[in-house]
Formats: C-alpha cells, structure tokens, sequence
C-alpha cells in the first residue's frame, strides 16, 4: 500500500495539550488499524521553540518557518490511496491547527550495524 | 472531422487510461492517435465508428510506449484503480464493443477536491473536453508554458499523492459531484472573449461547457443535480444572442429582445427542472435552474413571477448558504416588497462583509438608491461599483446608469 507522511499542525504545544488528546494520539494506531490502514511510525516533536535551525553557517534558535501552528510531530501511514490516507488522518485529534497529508517517496530505517 | 474529434476525445483518453494507468503516456498516445486519423480520415473517409478507431489507434501507440520504455520508466506510480476487475493487459485483446465507457472516472479524477480550482478547471478542460492547452491557457489569460506546467503539475499530483482513478461511492457522491458540476458551471460563465483566429472564444468555451453538462446527464441519468446543470446551462445558451447589443454593451434582463431566446433549449431545460424537483430534494443547480427558467418563461419582464423566483431563492439559500445568493435574492425581494425592502438586505449583507470587493453588491445598491429617489447615494454606490469593475462592457453600462440618474 502507499505510504503517506502527516504532518501535525498545533497552535497549542505538545506539554500542554489536554490528556483526551494524548489519549488520542495513543489510541490511533488500533483505530486506523481498525479502518483498514497501518500507522508504520511515529515522530513526536518537542515544542518548536527547543529546536535548532541551521542555513549554511548560520545557527538560529526557533523552527526554520514561524508559523501560527508548530508542527509537533509527523507519522507514517500506509492506505489504499489518497482518499483512504485522508480519511485516515482526519482520525487524528487536533485541538487547533490541521494535518498535512504528503506522499512518502521513500521509508527507511537504517539499523545500526 | 472536427465534431468526431471534440465528440470522441473524452471517451478515447479515458479508455486509453485504462490500459496505461498514467494520464501523460495516455494524453501524448491519444494525441498521436488523432494526428494519424487526420491523414487517414481525409484519405479514406470518416469511419463509420471514430470512437472505436481512434481508441483502438491509441492503444496501439501506448502499447508501443510503454513497451520501450519499459526499461527506464524512473516515473511516478500508476493511476490507483481501487477494485480494477481486470488486468489492464486484458484491455488489449477486445477491440470494438467492449471498449468500456470511463469517462466518469476521469471527470472525477480532474475535480478531485485536492486539487486545487484552478488546477480542477484547467484539467477538466484539457483531459475531458480535449481543448488544446494553448487555448486552455488563452480562456484564462495565462501564457500556454503557464497552463502547460499547470496541468502538468496537477497530473503529478493525481499520480505521486495517488489520488484514486475511480468514481467516489455513495458517501462521497454528494460532494464530489457537487465540486464537477461547480468546475462545468465555472467552464460555462468564465472566459474571455478572444480576438479572433482559432483561439477559444468564450461562446465556444460555453459550448464545451454545454456538451460536458449534457454527457454528465447521459452517464448519470439518476443524478438530479447533473440535470439541473445541464438545465441551468440550456436556459443560458437560449439567451446567449441577446446579452449584449450590436455594440457588445451589456443589456439587463428587462431591456433583453426575448422574442430572439431560443425557445426550444428553454423548453428542453424545462422538461429536465420539472422531472428533476418531482424525483426529491432541490439541491442547488436544480434551483438555480429553476429560477433562471421562471425568469426565461415570462413573456415580457413586467410579467416576471417574481413571488416565485422569491420562494425559490429562499429555498436556494436554505441549501446554498453563499451571500450572492442572498444578494440576488434581495433583488427579488425589492422586486416583490418595493426597493425599501430590498435595500435592508442589501445593507444588512454589506455589514456583514462577506461580499467586501465584490461589485455587484453596491450596483445592485444603486440601482435601488436610485428607484427610491436617493440620487446622490446612488451616484456614489455606482461610482464605488465602477472602481471594482474590472470588464470594459460592465464599466461602460454602469457609467451609463449613472450618467442617467437625475442632478
């Protein structure tokens, strides 16, 4: 199945967000299983404002875009096609921003030799 | 040979998608396809079947290509066919009748809700109604490489994001019907009218418009909403001769010859709205129909049912919450309350905001300013109107309204 990459949007930070939905976040593996998909991997970020931006020899405190909605973490979904992907990703509990929904070109974990 | 060819094309791609699962080899295949049928077709005759000839051709060729380039085809994923019957090999050994009909998925496909409008459109116009990308580019005022690396980028998407080549179930049927009928509307009301010399006039991009609408009908009989666009899209056309004067000035609705509307295509709109608001809920095209037909039956414009296209315009709103419908609507309440009554709408509608910039808020102000005797208000509504207009013919006919209003 084609895998997708999405992308958490959330104004509110990852430490403050409520425990439904954490809960939530927890829980979507078993409930896009449940809808015929597969979670393969999942990134939970810290908050944009402990990350590190890097352009050429310049080092910048802050996420490399400032955006309104932080991303605060991305997961690896495998659905039958978009319109599956969509509907897959729409099961994530967003209290205020949005998902983005992107084709992987490639997955891969390197294990350690 | 042209007719074949504009009549044909929609069918010819979609049954070459089929067997390549990527719209580019099919698109360049059939275009191929094409060019060879000029030279045979004007040697031989049109075949008595050109549908059945130019898919076959087409065939050929994308066989031939995806044959060589099998070896390097670094390219994007096929077309995701969700529930493909048979293997797309299959496709090759039938030739005449069993030639599928599948230009439903490919409509669905070029107004898929991820892509965006102007993406929806501009494909739509390229992949289903064949139009040549300079001319799509000319109707929409862009330069062909612009339009060329829209389409282009709109056809990467379908296959990298893997959006499926397929017609929506059920669930989605509403909506996505919803969003091929908007971009069919969309063909029909936009363009621009061309110089001259094989490019798109606007007449011709509502002619497209027009035959989609009614292929949309043909494939889905049971689709209310397909035949109300298809009416919508009648009752236009039957009033397509007299929307502007000999000089290309705009007339309004009273001032139009209706003795030059075409009478059968509003006849024919009429069998489809009636059969359409008997068989359950009015959705939006089959109101706004509905209205454009009540306007179209009365003999003279002081004969207009205006209580009925009243009823209707409450019942579009109730399905179609836009604030130009509510708008129109005002005027059919000025029409049947008084203009007092309808500039309450019309100011309650500038409070709230949605239609900032657009201009047919404050002619529409003007205009009923003006019947209630308050000149200079409506001097300056049109003078705001004009500033918004951006079209020679709207300019030239608001100028003349206010030029008409007394000191």
């Amino acid at each position: 199945m084609p895998q997708y990459a999405v992308l958490l949007y959330e104004r509110v930070p990852p430490q403050d967000l409520p425990q439904e939905v954490m809960d939530g976040h927890l829980s979507m593996p078993d409930r896009v299983a449940a809808q015929g998909g597969r979670i393969v991997a999942g990134l939970g970020l810290h908050d944009s404002a402990t990350a590190t931006s890097i352009r050429g020899d310049l080092l910048t405190d802050g996420p490399f875009i400032e955006t309104k909605e932080e991303l605060g973490g991305v997961f690896v979904l495998e659905a039958r096609d978009l319109d599956h992907a969509i509907a897959l990703a729409k099961l994530t509990p967003i209290v205020d921003g949005g998902v983005e929904v992107r084709p992987l070109a490639g997955f891969q974990i390197v294990e350690e030799s | 040979m042209a007719k074949a060819h504009r009549r044909e094309w929609a069918f010819v791609l979609a049954a070459t998608v089929r067997v390549t699962r990527d719209l580019d080899v099919a698109e360049e295949s059939v275009q191929e396809a094409y060019v060879a049928a000029l030279t045979v077709w004007a040697r031989d005759g049109v075949p008595d079947r050109p549908g059945a000839w130019l898919t076959t051709a087409a065939r050929r060729v994308a066989l031939n290509a995806m044959q060589r380039d099998r070896t390097f085809r670094a390219k994007l994923p096929l077309l995701i066919e969700p529930d493909a019957e048979e293997p797309p090999e299959a496709c090759f050994g039938a030739e005449d009748d069993a030639i599928p009909d599948d230009r439903l998925r490919l409509v669905f496909v070029c107004c898929h809700p991820a892509l965006s409008r102007e993406a929806q459109v501009a494909l739509t116009l390229r992949l289903v109604c064949g139009v040549a990308t300079p001319d799509v580019a000319h109707a929409f005022l862009v330069s062909a490489p612009t339009m060329a690396a829209r389409i282009t980028r709109a056809k990467r998407k379908i296959a990298a994001a893997g959006i499926p080549y397929a017609v929506p179930g059920p669930n989605e049927r509403p909506e996505r019907l919803d969003a091929v009928l908007t971009v069919v509307h969309l063909l029909a009301t936009t363009g621009h009218a061309a110089p001259s010399g094989g490019e798109l006039a606007r007449e011709d991009l509502a002619d497209r418009a027009l035959g989609l609408a009614r292929t949309l009908h043909a494939l889905l009989p049971d689709e209310r909403e397909a035949a109300g666009l298809l009416a919508l899209l009648l009752v236009h056309r039957a009033r397509r001769a007299t929307r502007t004067d000999d000089d290309g000035r705009l007339l309004r609705l009273e001032d139009q010859d209706r003795s030059a509307w075409d009478r059968a295509a509003i006849a024919e709109a009429d069998r489809l709205i009636v059969t359409a608001l008997r068989a359950g809920p009015a959705g939006r095209f089959t109101l706004q129909a509905a209205i454009a037909a009540v306007h179209a039956q009365a003999p003279s414009h002081g004969e207009t049912d205006w209580p009925q296209i009243l009823a209707l315009y409450d019942a579009l709103l109730r399905v179609w919450s836009s604030p130009v419908v509510a708008l129109n609507r005002a005027v059919a309440v000025a029409a049947v309350d008084g203009p007092a009554a309808g500039l309450v709408e019309v100011e309650a509608l500038e409070r709230d905001g949605r239609l900032a910039g657009y201009r047919y808020l404050p002619s529409t102000k003007a205009d009923l300013l003006g019947r209630l005797g308050r000149h200079a208000e409506a001097a300056e509504a049109y003078r705001e109107a004009l500033a918004l207009s951006d079209n020679e013919a709207e300019r030239a006919f608001l100028a003349a309204r206010a030029e008409g209003l007394p000191d």
